[in-house]
């Protein structure tokens, strides 16, 4: 039986529409994952469905009941959130104590002291925070943190939690902690959940079933092998490489194809294919120059570098093209000092479409 | 004898001035805060051309008020109070009333303003965070004031500082009589005028000893917030 069903939904901020036509539906008990770059409504979608926005156009159902979002409605929307857990993507806690954080939804719903002293502790064992208690939560590292607004939303046992990128520039470590965390609790309280992320391992792991979410619009949705047409095995190897992305794959008259990976962003490839694809290009075939190069490569992004780290003799650099694609570059150590590189340096990266693999 | 009546002077002035400033800022907290409050929740602006008129409007009219010279509101208030003003029936003027209706009007402008900016500034995330967590409005509004409340302390800080340092505005409306309206502000200026530098700086250092201890205070209670 479905817990959400999405239907039609729209939605416009001063006349950017940031979701168009999105519908889903989501059973109980199920794990979801939305993947999908920056900007393509992720984050909207789950607050919509929080019930912290509201729709333009367009129906939700929770449990078959309509929701109403309208303002008059301001009883029901608390008393639907309380059957919702949440997790931001950017972490706000309470300058209290991790366990008064941890309390403090329960405290809104009139627990008593005895359940939430129980209910805290619980909750913190779960995150395997066990211990922190009396440490002011903003005192906490980036991690921890995030796993306290974990125990957060799920200390009052709510029906469906709702994940935006929860791992997001998390070490490895707290990684499979928050992992292992959602896979308990799915699997042993049946607790549904919605989540978002950028990771392709993460998603492979956990999702039951996967959407792609792209400008606003949902792309694909089923399992992971129904909407890459592929065993996951060949893409797991990959997740976790640099330059990996996804999206929709047309061809072209000449006989290449053009993927859009993000709005406005597209990477030409030597192969031919039509649907979505997850591409690799390597970090070394990557050329780097200052100038617009006259290249036979038929692929050339204007970006700036954000980050530089020292290999050795050679060095990494992330450059962003646009606002939120990120290229990883290798070049040799002696390059990176001829060419006077320093963080901010606006380059222009080139690739051949033969050097565009996919996975 | 003469030593004496020295420092029972200076108690007295001392003693006046704490009391005058100290109740200009508490009855201006009990109506700044609730305003300043208020105006630093965003939901109530926006999302109409009215509202958000007024917001505006509002905001520019505190900004303007905090930098409002002492002076000028001593003169307004005299003005009122006079025996030919319009209140001048009450008998207030050069009476420790008036003095506080003067600083009154000068700290409650700081107040709004300065809790209306530290409210804003843990509105939006704190709310969000508090009612997706199964708030209600009223209980993520008591969040966030709680969340803001060192910004609301620092308001009542900044609005004391303020008020017992000003001069020209109770001079006014206090007259500066000796035992019965004279603070340290007002009687450093007579003080001075008249030569006697040692009363003069002596009430100097009070009224700097007074400033230290407070901002001591703000410190320790924001140092301890903080590291909680």
């Amino acid at each position: 039986m479905p817990i959400i069903e999405v239907q039609n939904l729209f939605k416009e901020y001063s006349g950017r529409q940031v979701l168009k036509d999105v519908s889903f539906t989501v059973n109980n008990g199920e794990i979801f994952v939305l993947i999908g770059p920056n900007g393509a409504g992720k984050s909207t979608l789950l607050r919509i469905l929080d019930l912290l926005e509201e729709p333009t156009s367009g129906r939700v159902l929770f449990n078959g009941q309509l929701v109403d979002y309208s303002s008059r409605a301001s009883k029901n929307k608390v008393a639907l959130r309380r059957r919702i857990g949440m997790v931001f993507q950017r972490t706000v806690l309470f300058n209290m104590s991790v366990f008064d954080n941890v309390a403090y939804p329960l405290k809104v719903r009139g627990e008593s002291e005895h359940i939430i002293g129980q209910k805290v502790k619980e909750a913190l064992e779960l995150v395997r925070l066990s211990g922190f208690e009396h440490k002011n939560a903003l005192a906490l590292s980036g991690g921890e943190a995030q796993r306290v607004s974990i125990a957060q939303a799920l200390v009052a046992e709510p029906e469906l939690l709702l994940l935006d990128e929860p791992t997001a520039n998390l070490d490895p470590r707290n990684v499979s902690i928050i992992e292992e965390i959602l896979f308990r609790v799915n699997s042993e309280r049946k607790t549904t959940i919605i989540m978002t992320t950028h990771n392709m391992l993460q998603a492979e792991n956990l999702a039951h079933r996967i959407a792609i979410i792209n400008g606003g619009r949902i792309e694909a949705v089923g399992t992971f092998q129904e909407v890459f047409g592929k065993p996951a095995e060949s893409v797991r190897n990959f997740a976790r490489l640099d330059n990996v992305f996804y999206g929709f794959s047309r061809i072209t008259t000449e006989g290449t194809s053009i993927i859009d990976i993000d709005e406005g962003l597209q990477i030409e490839a030597a192969f031919r294919k039509i649907g979505n694809v997850v591409v690799h290009i390597p970090p070394e075939d990557i050329i780097m120059s200052t100038q617009p190069l006259l290249s036979s490569a038929r692929n050339m992004f204007e970006g700036r570098i954000v980050q530089i780290s020292d290999m050795g003799h050679i060095v990494k650099l992330k450059v962003n093209v646009g606002a939120v694609k990120a290229f990883t570059v290798q070049i040799t150590k002696k390059s990176f000092r001829e060419m006077q590189l320093t963080l901010d340096s606006k380059v222009f990266i080139a690739f051949k479409a033969s050097s565009v693999q996919t996975i | 004898m003469v030593e004496s009546t020295f420092w029972e002077e200076i108690l007295n002035i001392t003693l006046l001035s704490l009391k005058v400033s100290g109740t200009a800022v508490l009855i201006g907290a009990l109506i700044g805060i609730p305003i300043g409050t208020f105006l630093g929740f965003r939901q109530f602006k926006g999302k109409r051309a009215l509202m958000h008129f007024i917001d505006v409007m509002s905001r520019s009219l505190i900004n303007t008020f905090m930098g409002l010279p002492p002076v000028l509101v001593g003169l307004i208030v005299y003005l009122l109070f006079t025996s030919s003003g319009p209140l001048g029936w009450l008998g207030l003027l050069y009476t420790p009333t008036a003095m506080i209706i003067t600083q009154l009007i000068m700290v409650v402008p700081i107040i709004i303003g300065v809790t209306m900016s530290a409210v804003g500034s843990v509105e939006k995330t704190v709310r969000e965070r508090a009612l997706a967590l199964g708030a209600t409005e009223a209980q993520a509004a008591w969040l966030v004031l709680r969340e803001a409340r060192m910004g609301v302390l620092t308001s009542i800080i900044a609005a004391f500082g303020a008020a017992i340092s000003e001069v020209g505005g109770i001079m006014i409306t206090g007259g500066n009589i000796r035992w019965w309206t004279r603070t340290l502000t007002t009687a450093i200026v007579v003080e001075t005028e008249l030569g006697n530098f040692t009363m003069a700086l002596t009430l100097g250092a009070i009224l700097l000893s007074i400033s230290f201890a407070i901002n001591l205070a703000l410190t320790i209670v924001q140092v301890k917030g903080a590291g909680r």
